[in-house]
């Protein structure tokens, strides 16, 4: 019996680690995209989705877009919250300067909105991965 | 700071960083990563050029 208790905890550790890294991971990475990848050593896949989202999302922002804050009215400004909402630190850190408040006075200010929104939906997708890869569901 | 760009290069960005995004989230090797990311971006770009000449079409 003493013998089998070491062993029984060294084959929990792993599950235990995967158990924690399923949390963390996707906290994480909603929060600073591509870092639930970068913490799970996924360094190139990390930098690219951290480029990519933060990229859009800043773009969104220079082009005047418009940023969403919580609502309880028109279903198109809910939606356009819970996709900026997705990009997680960046979200935070542009309501608390005050960006994105302007008024959307021309197309291109319009496509900044989306480009926002898109940032938010796509970092959701990365979030996702990053979970799968946690979990083991895909390498 | 702002930005303007035109209509083509919106598109165009937002088809490469999206593809990008998709290419990674959507594939388990590398290769396979890069051909649907290659694939997403023609999807998007070629989209939109459709969708461009279409409304130039019902226009006239």
């Amino acid at each position: 019996m003493a013998n089998s208790s070491p062993a029984k905890t060294k084959a929990a550790e792993p599950a235990q680690s995967a158990g924690t890294m399923a949390i963390i991971a996707p906290a994480l990475g909603w929060l600073i995209p591509g870092a639930g990848h970068i913490i799970q050593k996924r360094w190139i896949r990390g930098a690219l989705l951290f480029v990519s989202i933060v990229t859009l999302f800043v773009l969104g922002l220079m082009m005047q877009g418009h940023i969403y804050k919580a609502n309880g009215g028109d279903i198109l400004d809910i939606l356009g919250f819970i996709g900026d909402l997705g990009a997680g630190g960046m979200y935070i850190v542009t309501l608390a300067t005050n960006g994105g408040q302007g008024a959307v006075a021309h197309a291109i200010a319009d496509y900044g909105t989306k480009f926002m929104i898109v940032a938010g939906l796509l970092n959701f997708i990365a979030v996702a991965d990053a979970y799968h890869i946690a979990i083991g569901k895909k390498q | 700071m702002t930005i303007q760009l035109t209509h083509f290069s919106a598109a165009f960005v937002f088809a490469l960083f999206a593809s990008i995004v998709f290419g990674i989230t959507h594939r388990e090797t590398t290769r396979d990563m890069v051909l649907y990311g290659l694939k997403c971006f023609a999807m998007f770009l070629g989209g939109a050029l459709l969708a461009g000449w279409a409304m130039w079409l019902v226009r006239r």
